[in-house]
């Protein structure tokens, strides 16, 4: 249980700062401090029976079925990355409390920070494969949102954005490079990863694998290729770049590469690999550290440079070489977290980076000169400090390896060369700050910083200075358990200072010879390099995402112009090609049946639709027309159904087809009543090919369908009808019972159709024609006699014919879904004849709580049978008997139906009644416009 | 039979089709409709073409398929407030608009004034 509170409560202490930042500064610093601090000395509790040689576990299930578990692990590697990461994160907040200006927002930053720790804390922690992903993926964003913190300025959002597309890629690549990892072992649990490495060194897909895996590796910790991100990423504030840039983030990618080397390390391939790209970031980071001026970019490239080696060590691989990695990674983190802060100080106090505009410092800032020249003599390898010892190991690593095979003598070389910039950039640094000559006053009068701001700085240096002096005492405990973590076994090895003259020695001292020429030499080695015209990172990636965007944009309007006929024609073109390859893949069209004979009816029926079809589209600019050939079809599909017994379809489309077309007209009138020409005769062409293409493709599929023997599973439905259902009608017994939830959502659709139209229709305005496409006006006479009188003799009449077909639709054609339509139209009439006036005053009640009380009464009765322990919906029947009505069925299915009734009248009325409103609230005037009106006055709103 | 029931359900929907890649609303309205008709009519078949076998037990002795039926019952239904839905959209469209042209432009010359 400890392990899951030294995980999570830096993750709980994000949300710190947001409580405490209005109470001032200081309080929320301090507050800040406080659950990392206890994670640490938790973590710190823990040490003896790690020492001890336990194992430290903590697992919960998370998502057992992805693989994914909440496990944490601490073992000798998430220990040594834990204190880097909670030590330095801790002197870092102390740092950014002075280095913030008052009026910025400190909560937020200490929240991304805290963010950010408890991220890394849990990649260092994490025993399971997606779990470490999900923290990698948590660092990418917190240090996004951290690079990015000064918003106002463009450098820091382009900085931000290429990092978080760089790490974020890499991300990716890593995600899928873990699944696959955790698809070879079988298991994502870390563990049982790390023992199987023979077996997945000898699957087929390791070199995949490894490749993805090293893709999110090197673009994380900055690897050549994908350096780029973290000089641009110093846009950020310095403590951020001091933390995440130096000592942790970057890191996490060699972290990744310690954690999995049992398992995926040790292979030819792995060597070369890593070798050479950590030999390659060495060279090149640090000879632009060299040529760089401001403080920064230099400490930013020899980060890269120093990750670089640590990387090259890796790959190198042999155990001394891990111990060399591992030595390095906190040395390095001590010594360039401290030159940060120190370059922050300088950036803080005289207001340029710029070496050109600095020098002579010591005599105003000698404290911060004392610090930061003692920070880089360790960097640049000086011994008695801790980076000597490790890059001796190093270079003792590069003379003993035989990774190149026949050019592994190339390695020591190019390794003396990396020191020699390395010692360039550092004296460098130092010199042209501290004690060169100004050339011209920096911007503020420089001074020293608040005293406390040196105090972090001040402990880094003397960790560098005591390591370096007491290597054997402060080391050693903390590697031995951190090589054994890596390597699966305990090293035995011995720190210390002077291991007699040797080869390694002579390296270190020609590197510190050379690198002080180099340095002697400088300004004439820039004048060289400039003649190149180096390559600006930032230019070649901003060009390649606004070429990107720009691709992405022209792509877009193609597909997604706002043109509903290119999205429709799209779609049919779809539907033709999938349609289309189905049908070509099938040897025979017709099937075994073959066709039936055909009679007369049918043939006058198939021709009223063609007829019908045709004649929609061939008059479809005269609306009224077309709409009138329409209903022609409806009518004919009616009559169809009616024919191939689908008695319930017919009644169903009959009335529906009534409805529609009194919707329709009503639309009508207020829309345009002719249709201008504007399609090409190029488009109508491709148009109606795509149209009879299709068409085509749905009448072989029709037909081939139709002539094969279909197994269908409708004989459940006949068979259980009568003594499940208790109804005859089967296709009633269907909707109402075994396909009850089907029709439940269906009217609740019904009804949402209703109110949204309801809402549509409110405050519309509307064009009011005074006339009819062809100029004639309105007749005078609203009301015919003759539809009045019938109307008012038929409600009566159908409202009767309606609930017989209600009652009988459990047995006999009908049910709710036509009595409601029946009733619907019925009371249209009546609307039609008599005006919404004289309805309203004898019908007073809006149609929306009849439409929504049906699906109530629809759903309750579902739900009742909850109280009789049975499933949603299961229903019930029974058989009553009454005098004088004799015996007759009862069953909760009726209610259901009930149900449908009311929400199908409730959502036609509503849709209906509401919308021939309006033809009574926007109703023209009696006096007709005088016949030589403009004709666009004849609109009215 | 099925020859002829299949040619009509094609071109039937052809028509749809076509009316539904005009560039006005009313149109491609009546098209959605004429499609519907079509894709109720194709689902309907799906149960094969029976004559005199309407699904009520102890009524005929072949049965027609009562699934297919139950299915475009609910089709008709919803395809009927679809409709609704899509032409008071249109009308709300040219009150918004001024025109009735499917993308919703705001400026349109080819408008019939009327």
């Amino acid at each position: 249980m400890t392990l899951f509170w030294i995980a999570l409560l830096p993750l709980f202490g994000s949300l710190v700062p947001a409580f405490t930042a209005r109470r001032g500064r200081r309080e929320c610093s301090l507050a800040t401090a406080v659950l990392p601090a206890v994670a640490l000395l938790l973590m710190l509790f823990q040490v003896p029976s790690l020492a001890a040689g336990e194992m430290l576990r903590f697992s919960v299930d998370w998502l057992p079925s992805l693989g994914l578990e909440l496990a944490f692990r601490l073992d000798g590697l998430s220990l040594l990355f834990n204190l880097l990461i909670l030590g330095i994160g801790l002197l870092i907040l102390l740092y950014a409390h002075f280095y913030l200006s008052p009026d910025e927002p400190f909560g937020r930053f200490y929240a991304y920070l805290i963010l950010f720790m408890a991220s890394m804390v849990g990649i260092a922690m994490s025993d399971n494969l997606i779990l470490l992903w999900l923290f990698w993926e948590l660092t990418s964003l917190s240090s996004f949102l951290l690079i990015g913190f000064w918003s106002h300025r463009s450098d820091a959002r382009k900085g931000a954005r290429m990092a978080l597309t760089v790490t974020g890629t890499g991300g990716l690549a890593l995600l899928a490079g873990l699944l696959l990892l955790g698809d070879m072992v079988g298991s994502f649990d870390m563990n049982v990863v790390l023992e199987s490495g023979e077996a997945i060194r000898a699957d087929s897909r390791y070199p995949l694998m490894l490749s993805l895996v090293l893709l999110g590796a090197f673009t994380k910790s900055a690897q050549f290729p994908f350096h780029f991100w973290l000089p641009h990423a110093m846009a950020a504030p310095t403590p951020v770049s001091a933390y995440l840039h130096s000592a942790t983030m970057v890191k996490a990618g060699i972290f990744l590469m310690a954690r999995l080397h049992p398992a995926i390390a040790g292979s030819e391939l792995w060597s070369a690999v890593v070798a050479l790209v950590g030999t390659a970031t060495l060279l090149y980071g640090a000879w632009f550290a060299l040529l760089k001026t401001d403080l920064k970019a230099i400490l930013a490239f020899s980060t890269v440079s120093h990750l670089g080696l640590i990387t090259m060590l890796l790959g190198i691989g042999s155990p001394m070489a891990v111990l060399a990695a591992l030595f390095h990674i906190l040395n390095h983190a001590a010594f360039k977290a401290a030159l940060f802060m120190g370059a922050g100080i300088i950036d803080h106090e005289t207001g340029t980076r710029e070496l050109g505009k600095l020098g002579g410092l010591r005599r105003a800032m000698p404290i911060t000169a004392l610090l930061m020249s003692l920070a880089g003599a360790a960097m640049a390898g000086v011994p008695l400090f801790n980076g000597f010892l490790s890059k001796e190991m190093f270079f003792t690593e590069t003379l003993a390896t035989p990774v190149l095979g026949g050019l592994s003598w190339l390695l020591p070389l190019l390794a003396t060369l990396g020191g020699i910039l390395s010692v360039g950039y550092s004296l460098r640094l130092v010199h042209a700050v501290f004690f060169k000559p100004p050339r011209q006053a920096p911007p503020k009068p420089p001074h020293e910083p608040p005293r406390l701001m040196h105090a972090p700085v001040a402990i880094l240096v003397a960790i560098c200075i005591l390591v370096g002096l007491f290597p054997a005492a402060l080391a050693t405990g903390l590697l031995e358990l951190a090589t054994e973590a890596v390597l699966g076994e305990s090293l035995d090895f011995h720190l210390a200072i002077w291991h007699g003259v040797n080869l390694p020695l002579l390296m270190s001292l020609v590197a510190l010879g050379a690198g002080a020429a180099s340095y002697l030499w400088h300004p004439q080695l820039r004048r060289l390099i400039r003649s190149f015209h180096p390559v600006d990172a930032r230019l070649v990636f901003e060009g390649a995402i606004q070429r990107l965007v720009r691709g992405s944009e022209a792509a877009i309007t193609r597909l997604d112009g706002g043109s509903l006929q290119r999205y429709m024609s799209y779609l049919w073109l779809a539907a033709l090609v999938t349609g289309g390859l189905g049908l070509a893949g099938m040897p025979v069209l017709t099937g075994e049946h073959g066709n039936q004979p055909v009679d007369a009816v049918l043939l006058l029926g198939a021709g009223l639709l063609i007829f019908g079809g045709l004649g929609t589209v061939l008059t479809h600019r005269h609306r009224l027309i077309s709409l009138l050939m329409l209903s022609v079809v409806g009518l004919v599909v009616a009559l169809t159904f009616a024919r191939f017994s689908a008695p319930d379809l017919a009644l169903t489309q009959l009335s529906v087809e009534v409805v529609t077309m009194i919707l329709l007209m009503l639309a009508l009138f207020f829309l345009p009543q002719k249709t201008v020409r504007e399609s090409s005769p190029m488009r109508n062409l491709r148009d109606i090919l795509l149209a009879g293409a299709l068409g085509a493709v749905v009448a072989s599929l029709n037909y081939a369908v139709l002539t094969r023997d279909n197994a269908p599973i409708s004989g459940f439905f006949i068979d259980n009808s009568v003594p499940g259902g208790g109804g005859h009608n089967v296709v009633n017994v269907i909707l109402v019972d075994f396909r009850g939830f089907d029709t439940l959502g269906e009217i609740t659709v019904l009804a949402l159709a209703g109110l949204a139209i309801f809402k549509l229709l409110n405050r519309l305005r509307l064009f009011m024609p005074h006339s009819d496409g062809e100029g004639r006006v309105w007749s005078p006479d609203r009301y015919p006699m003759i539809l009045t009188t019938i109307s008012q003799a038929i409600l009566p009449l159908a409202l009767l014919v309606s609930a017989f077909i209600f009652l009988r639709g459990h047995n006999l054609p009908g049910g709710g879904f036509i009595a409601g339509l029946i009733t619907a139209v019925a009371l249209i009439l009546v609307y039609m004849s008599r005006g919404v006036e004289w309805v309203q005053q004898r019908l007073d009640f809006p149609y929306q709580p009849v439409a929504v009380a049906g699906v109530a009464i629809a759903t309750l009765t579902g739900l009742g049978s909850w109280l009789f322990g049975r499933p949603f919906l299961t229903s019930a029947f029974g058989y009553f008997k009454l005098p004088l009505v004799g015996e007759f069925e009862l069953a909760t299915a009726m209610l259901f139906d009930l149900g449908v009734f009311l929400a199908v009248v409730g959502a036609t009325l509503m849709i209906l009644a509401n919308l021939g409103k309006l033809t009574t609230t926007h109703r023209p005037t009696k006096q007709l416009p005088p016949p030589t009106a403009d004709p666009a006055s004849k609109e009215k709103r | 039979m099925e020859s002829l029931y299949a040619i009509t359900t094609g071109l039937l929907s052809a028509c749809g089709f076509y009316l539904t890649l005009r560039g006005r609303t009313f149109p491609v309205v009546v098209g959605l409709t004429l499609l519907s008709y079509a894709v109720n009519l194709f689902l309907f078949s799906m149960g094969g073409l029976t004559t005199d076998g309407a699904a009520i037990v102890n009524g005929p002795a072949a049965y027609a398929d009562p699934l297919p039926q139950a299915l475009v019952l609910t089709a008709i239904v919803i395809g009927f407030a679809m409709t609704a839905f899509v032409v008071i959209l249109a009308m709300r469209a040219r009150g918004e608009m001024g025109n009735d042209h499917v993308d919703g432009r705001k400026h349109d010359d080819g408008e019939e004034r009327r």
